[in-house]
């Protein structure tokens, strides 16, 4: 398959959605254009599965290469291994449940939507890219329609909150940037697949790897820098908070494994003691600091905050299970946190407010609304049956086969941290959902098709991974073999 | 064959002359309209920038005092691009002017003499090049003739250019003491590292960083880009200071190679300062052109980074910069120069909820200052990053970390300006802006190269292979 489509049905909807007129038209447009990336995505994996069933052991495949700037070794270099291909089905499930809760926007619907879909094709450039300027390029095209998308539909402290992201985020990619300019300027190349045969020297690594780790972590909100984190998604749009948290956290940590962990795996072991450290203090932290949260907007991103961290946790242990683990959270946490967003959204669009206070048996009133956030709620705390279980499990077991005794500690707390989510998650889903309702909440209506549609979408997708795990640890499996030939070889040598 | 070299080899330096006789001679003419002129002269400047692409005969003329080459005639069209666009920017601001001709007769001048200046091969010739390219605009910038900031804007000018040229001169001279000779070729030959070289050579830096407004020669920037009419900001901020660092560039890696030690070190020192300093001072602008004039310190030091990579890259990433900053920095002075005309309004406050009655207006302005930001996707991104890419080229990897850090600086005021523009509340946000057909061809000029020059990637290719190094 092309994989430039991925790049180019982006493009095309963008471009037609500039030249639509109307909300109704846009939507449409917009809808149609992730319905085909859909497709596309789904038709990857169908191709990738065949491949690889007919025997294809390459590492990455459908690979194209061409130049683009040749005196300065830049090349437009794509291809994808079953990682990829699960964030990049993640991706399309969620801007089409993105699309469909913003179906009724009607302030600057086109700029809106052109916006989300400008946002999307940074994320699908990304994940697809193997040439590290060109993986730059888009890592950073998905930062500016953040920062329109936040400060002019957002809610709230809204401008504030956009350019708290957009530096931090920028400040995340300058870091990059120096780490990717140390590993060119020893290598002579920004080919991912030409570096990991390559070996980098142990001081270059130990120098450059902070910068490009500390660069995707800051996207990953990798603690002490998860500020924007909170009131990035907190004054977001409904659709903007999916992306973010759904699409965008996810950049940093597909760059955190795939760029800084993949190249320079002597470093990340060495260092490895301070990610698990951050990543510990981040789960426990997130967690503990859901617990005073009031605004559901805010719980959902401080518990993203700690969910990510697992993400981290799962990299800085370097077994191939928490690897695997890692990857599952990603896609596990980015479904379960923009139906979380989603769901808040439909209640807030309802009730005009997000305060857990004010609210209350909203299953009375809209069944369909409340089952959704329970159920976002469920993954969330790690119910098994749905993928946050499977996640974590992962995980955890993944983290417990480094013998280390600190680092086995360091699971165990976190591992406990689950407690607190169940806490903050049932206290939550017990007050907004259950109990009385609110006089002035009787007559509002359930959820419309369009958003019952986007829920069933990243429902289907989170029972899927959560009933039969086995499907997406088989795409994977294969992927983090190959990483971990390379990791592996790095940790022994030691 | 004397006679035809000096024609084909002289053709762009005689076509600008050519314009500027028709000027004269419309002007003695009987009056015509303002805009008859222009179209007349618009016409005239595309004609000359599509000429420009003939590729024809290079080489030297006047003993070695002239010198063409490919790299060049690149750079002059590269002029005449930006000085077609700037005219046709100013088409609002001209329509009314009372002193037309005079105004395009100055500026051409003044190009003329940076033509000279790019081409000479001969410190005599340099300096002739850079006098005839300064005067005229010192005469430009007070052409808003009500207005007092405007003649106080022409005096700073012409007081520290002549400072500078002084500075300068006195270098010249010295270097001519101690090689005895003013042809670039033959001065890398008796260089040999005196303290009077050195002092010379300082010398000659400090008068260039006053030309390109490198901190600490900067102070003058931010108070003439103010006064002065927005077209002659944007000349002054775009078109000079390109001719300067293209000669500049040149005269490092050409004429003063042996001393290459010292000049790399004078640069990283020159790039931090002017980078820091241009950022902190533009934090706190609240007039969009003296806001231009500080951010275009801040990008001058990323320039001043990319020549240290003193390479092939160093060079070709300077010229490609430049191609992206006349696009980048055009549109937003184009944008800047419509809505002064208009409204007269120029400050960062006048333009909050600028896009409820202008979003044409607005995006352009977005996409130029995302440009100046380096943002994805546009041009900008590219351009800076090639900059820090040919720097980290001698692994200077904390001036790079450095550099990109600021970076972040510089994106917050920019932001800024889009926060104004498209979040800000405002009770009585502008009027709607009618855009004249020129400004509107040189926008669409603008906003294509900035989105279009990192696709086509043959742009760079040719620059490259152009680039002369160390």
């Amino acid at each position: 398959m092309n994989l430039s489509l991925l790049i180019l049905v982006p493009l095309l909807t963008a471009v037609a959605v500039l030249l639509g007129n109307g909300l109704k038209q846009i939507r449409a447009i917009a809808f149609i254009g992730s319905l085909v990336q859909l497709g596309l995505a789904a038709n990857l994996l169908y191709v990738f599965l065949q491949s690889k069933g007919a025997g294809n052991t390459a590492p990455m495949l459908f690979e194209y290469n061409a130049s683009w700037f040749a005196p300065l070794h830049i090349n437009y270099h794509v291809g994808v291994d079953g990682i990829s291909i699960a964030m990049i089905l993640l991706t399309s499930l969620i801007v089409v449940a993105g699309i469909l809760v913003s179906w009724s926007m009607e302030k600057l619907s086109k700029e809106y939507f052109f916006l989300l879909v400008l946002l999307s094709m940074g994320a699908y450039g990304f994940f697809i890219s193997l040439d590290l300027f060109t993986l730059f390029f888009f890592l950073e095209i998905a930062v500016i329609p953040k920062f329109l998308l936040i400060g002019i539909w957002g809610s709230g402290n809204k401008t504030n909150s956009a350019m708290k992201l957009a530096l931090m985020l920028m400040a995340g990619s300058a870091l990059v940037f120096v780490g990717l300019m140390g590993i060119f300027y020893n290598t002579h190349t920004f080919d991912i697949m030409e570096i990991a045969k390559m070996q980098i020297p142990l001081q270059v690594q130990l120098f450059f790897f902070p910068f490009a780790f500390l660069g995707f972590g800051i996207f990953a909100a990798l603690f002490p820098f998860h500020t924007w984190v909170p009131d990035g998604h907190a004054s977001a749009p409904t659709a903007a908070s999916m992306f973010l948290a759904g699409i965008s956290m996810k950049l940093g940590g597909y760059g955190c494994l795939r760029v800084a962990t993949y190249l320079m795996p002597e470093a990340a072991h060495s260092y490895s003691w301070i990610i698990i450290l951050l990543a510990t203090i981040a789960i426990i932290y997130g967690a503990f600091a859901t617990m005073m949260q009031t605004d559901l907007k805010y719980i959902n991103a401080y518990s993203s905050i700690s969910h990510c961290g697992f993400v981290i946790l799962g990299i800085g242990m370097l077994t191939k299970t928490s690897i695997n683990g890692a990857v599952i959270q990603m896609v596990s946490h980015g479904l379960m946190t923009a139906l979380f967003f989603a769901a808040i959204g439909m209640i807030y669009s309802r009730t005009h407010t997000r305060m857990v206070a004010q609210l209350g048996g909203l299953l009375k009133v809209m069944p369909f609304i409340a089952t959704t956030f329970v159920i976002a709620g469920l993954c969330s705390l790690g119910l098994p049956g749905f993928s946050g279980f499977v996640a974590e499990m992962t995980v955890f077991m993944g983290s417990w086969q480094n013998a280390d005794g600190m680092y086995r500690l360091a699971t165990i707390i976190s591992a406990a941290s689950i407690v607190v989510t169940a806490v903050y998650i049932l206290r939550a889903t017990g007050k907004s959902i259950m109990g009385p309702i609110h006089q002035e909440h009787e007559v509002l209506l359930d959820a419309t098709w369009n958003e019952k549609l986007a829920a069933i979408l990243l429902i289907t997708g989170i029972v899927i991974i959560g009933m039969a795990p086995f499907l997406i640890t088989n795409l994977i499996g294969p992927s983090t073999d190959n990483l971990m030939l390379q990791i592996g070889k790095a940790i022994t040598l030691k | 064959m004397m006679i035809n070299n000096f024609f084909i080899l002289l053709r762009q330096e005689l076509l600008i002359s050519a314009i500027i006789f028709i000027l004269l001679f419309i002007k003695l003419g009987k009056d015509r309209s303002n805009e008859s002129i222009l179209h007349v002269i618009n016409l005239l400047l595309c004609l000359n920038f599509a000429a420009g692409f003939i590729p024809m005969l290079e080489g030297e003329l006047f003993n070695s005092m002239f010198a063409t080459s490919k790299l060049v005639v690149l750079e002059k069209n590269i002029l005449n691009l930006t000085i077609w666009i700037i005219s046709m920017q100013s088409y609002a601001w001209l329509k009314t002017h009372q002193h037309v001709i005079e105004f395009y007769i100055l500026l051409l001048t003044s190009l003329l003499g940076m033509f000279f200046l790019i081409s000479s091969g001969n410190l005599l010739m340099f300096y002739l090049g850079l006098e005839m390219s300064t005067i005229p605009l010192a005469a430009a910038a007070n052409f808003d003739l009500t207005k007092r900031q405007s003649s106080e804007a022409a005096f700073k000018l012409i007081i520290s250019s002549a400072f500078s040229s002084s500075l300068l001169l006195l270098g010249i001279s010295f270097i001519y003491g101690s090689t005895s000779t003013l042809i670039f070729s033959e001065i890398p030959m008796h260089l040999i590292y005196s303290p009077l070289q050195i002092f010379a050579f300082i010398l000659l830096v400090s008068g260039f960083a006053f030309k390109i407004s490198a901190v600490p020669f900067h102070l003058w920037t931010a108070d003439v880009y103010e006064g002065a009419p927005v077209a002659v900001t944007a000349f002054l901020s775009v078109v000079s200071k390109a001719a300067v660092l293209f000669t500049f560039t040149a005269l490092l890696y050409k004429v003063f190679t042996p001393m290459a030690s010292i000049w790399y070190a004078i640069l990283i020192l020159l790039s931090l300062a002017t980078i820091l300093i241009g950022n902190l001072f533009a934090l706190r602008q609240d007039n969009l052109k003296r806001f231009l004039a500080f951010s275009s310190i801040a990008q001058l030091g990323f320039i001043l980074i990319g020549i240290s990579g003193s390479s092939q890259q160093g060079f070709s990433s300077l010229v490609y910069f430049i191609i992206i900053y006349v696009f980048s920095n055009l549109a937003a002075f184009g944008v800047i120069s419509l809505v002064s005309a208009v409204t007269g309004k120029e400050n960062m406050n006048d333009f909050k909820g600028f896009y409820k009655n202008n979003p044409i207006l607005s995006w352009v302005l977005t996409i130029a200052l995302f440009s100046l930001a380096g943002v994805p996707p546009t041009a900008g991104f590219f351009g800076k990053l090639f900059l820090l890419m040919a720097g980290a080229a001698n692994g200077n990897y904390w001036i790079i970390a450095f550099a990109a850090l600021n970076m972040v600086i510089s994106f917050y005021y920019y932001l800024k300006v889009v926060k104004a523009i498209f979040m800000d509340e405002n009770e009585a946000p502008m009027q709607t802006i009618a855009i004249p057909t020129y400004p509107k061809v040189a926008m669409l000029i603008c906003v294509a190269g900035i989105i279009l020059t990192s696709f086509v990637t043959f742009i760079y290719d040719y620059i490259q292979s152009l680039s002369i190094s160390l």
